[in-house]
């Protein structure tokens, strides 16, 4: 799909996507009682009458999610409602003990939002639909079963922890048109939700889980055609490959005369699979209404305008701004991986931009160092001398870059090894030691190049100077 | 409106409920004199009246983001048909 392309057709076909994000926030507590939210408790120790729907007991709604919520909106480019209330959505599973879960149904609190997102191809618009807050559902983990640990003793365990937790769904327009599109979308999206400081969006953890509504058309084509929705993908790869995949045998089923159906996929990330899931229930079947136990959300002007002065610079603005200096991909991935601000500071103080993203994009993003914790001063004499020490000097002064107190002075002290005619013989060495690599390289594998220079990185144990190696193993092979 | 008999089976379907014959036949009629009792409403002037949603003219009530205790996991688990270890031990359910 990578090309949008099917196979026999003449004429491109076009993934249609839009998104639905969940992003669980991290108050302290849940929306409706104040048990604790959060990770890390035993089974069913953070819950009370209220996220355990016992009968006669009311919700009260938690402020600080309402306000997280709002923010949240508002760094989407949406328009905070004057007036939002909560609906009852009934459905039955185990997970949800009031048999109907709190959430947003036509009053949600934020509405009509635009994000740009900056690609190879000028911006990416993409509409928000919407922005509500509901509750998360309880953790249910299915056990035995004839195969399973108690043999034919099928069930399911409930813990009502996360139960009650509050999430905040927000819906994009289907503004996407390929799983690269995605990942743009969501590395920006997941970004900004950490650093209004409302989630930590991981997810791996469940924190950030991303579902996608796929249908494909041809170019050109003003209407959409069916679209099924992939479920379960939890990670940036796999959303990409679940679009890839779903896109993929949308484009099948069209050109060999078949149509598509609406329904439901998960994900299988170990098979890169999707298996259809329950078919798509109706609106209506959730019998949504207004939630009588709890009153109106009427944000004030002055709530929301506090809030606004609140948002930081956002992270699209911020790849502009540095795309100039280091190029669109690298830009992306500072800001993404929340090193940008490092990169300004130490360029603040000299050292030439490329160099500086180069190194944070690659040594120093592998060490794990936070970037929040590095003295960009020091950090700056590293990157500065990066070719005259030994490479093994250079990471380990990245990678105790964020200790307290760091010096980047001992890290200088040795001179990397520099001198062709030292290296010369230990080229040579690796050379001849790997004539089936060498060929390779002659043949037309210049991406062998880093390997040669790692060898003799090895052979002088990480002090010879890259640079110099790497020109040495060059000239000598293409003589 | 009237409410068909697939219109009771399909709500009482989405509610869980096993229905007889009879029942099917007594709620049907029961569920018709309740909209016909609401669709009174229709006969009114309404335009421009917003849906009250609430009958209380209040807004913007909620609490701070204060933890307070939970409950103890064996009053947690007191009314739970059945338990296992920490949990609630339910029939096996099918993906929601």
């Amino acid at each position: 799909m990578s090309d949008g392309r099917g196979t026999g057709s003449s004429q491109r076909w076009e993934p249609v996507i839009g998104l639905e994000i969940h992003v669980q926030l991290k108050t302290r507590t849940k929306l409706f009682c104040r048990c604790e939210a959060g990770w890390g408790a035993e089974p069913n120790r953070r819950t009370c009458p209220v996220c355990l729907a016992h009968p006669g007991t009311l919700p009260v709604l938690n402020g600080r999610a309402i306000e997280w919520t709002i923010k949240l909106g508002l760094a989407l480019g949406c328009r905070v409602a004057e007036r939002a209330i909560f609906h009852r959505k009934h459905y039955f599973y185990p997970d949800l003990p009031k048999g109907y879960q709190i959430s947003q149904y036509d009053e949600p609190l934020c509405v009509e939002g635009r994000v740009s997102v900056p690609g190879p191809a000028g911006d990416l618009e993409i509409g928000i639909v919407r922005a509500h807050l509901e509750e998360d559902a309880a953790k249910t983990v299915h056990v035995g079963g004839a195969g399973g640990r108690i043999g034919g003793a099928e069930h399911s365990l409930v813990d009502f922890n996360r139960g009650g937790t509050p999430l905040v769904e927000i819906v994009t327009r289907p503004d996407l048109h390929s799983a690269e599109d995605a990942r743009r979308f969501l590395q920006l999206l997941r970004q900004t939700v950490i650093e209004l400081g409302v989630s930590d969006a991981e997810m791996e953890l469940g924190t950030l889980r991303v579902d996608a509504n796929v249908s494909v058309r041809r170019a050109g084509e003003a209407a959409l055609r069916t679209r099924t929705e992939i479920k379960n993908m939890n990670s940036f790869a796999f959303v990409g490959q679940g679009i890839q995949a779903e896109a993929e045998r949308q484009i099948g089923i069209w050109e060999s005369g078949g149509e598509v159906v609406q329904q439901t996929f998960d994900f299988h990330a170990g098979s890169r699979t999707l298996t259809a899931s329950r078919s798509k229930e109706e609106a209506d079947d959730y019998r949504y209404l207004p939630e009588p136990d709890l009153v109106p959300v009427e944000p004030s002007r002055e709530l929301v305008e506090r809030l606004r002065a609140e948002l930081p610079e956002l992270p699209g603005a911020r790849i502009r701004r540095l795309e100039g200096a280091v190029g669109l991909e690298a830009a992306a991935g500072l800001v993404t991986g929340g090193r940008d601000r490092l990169f300004e500071r130490v360029v603040a103080a000299g050292i030439e931009p490329r160099a500086v993203g180069n190194v944070l994009m690659n040594q120093f993003a592998g060490t794990g160092v936070d970037p929040e914790a590095v003295d960009a001063a020091e950090l700056a004499r590293v990157i500065e001398a990066r070719d005259r020490i030994p490479r093994s000097a250079f990471v380990e002064a990245l990678a105790a870059s964020g200790d307290p107190g760091f010096s980047a002075g001992p890290y200088l002290a040795d001179a990397a090894v520099s001198d062709a005619a030292e290296l010369e013989p230990i080229v040579e060495r690796v050379l001849a030691a790997n004539e089936a690599q060498v060929a390779a390289f002659r043949a037309g594998k210049q991406g062998l190049l880093g390997f040669f220079v790692g060898q003799v990185m090895r052979e002088t144990a990480g002090k010879a100077n890259a640079k110099v190696v790497s020109e040495l193993v060059r000239s000598r092979l293409e003589r | 409106m009237a409410i068909e008999r697939d219109d009771v089976l399909h709500v009482a379907g989405l509610a869980r409920l096993e229905l007889t014959p009879p029942e099917l036949e007594r709620l049907g009629g029961e569920l018709n004199a309740i909209l016909e009792a609401v669709g009174k409403v229709a006969e009114l002037e309404l335009e421009g009246v917003e849906p009250t949603s609430h009958p209380l003219r209040l807004a913007n009530a909620w609490a701070a983001d204060e933890p307070r205790p939970s409950l103890p996991l064996e009053d947690v688990l007191a009314n739970a048909p059945e338990a296992q270890g920490d949990t609630f031990r339910v029939p096996p359910a099918a993906a929601p």
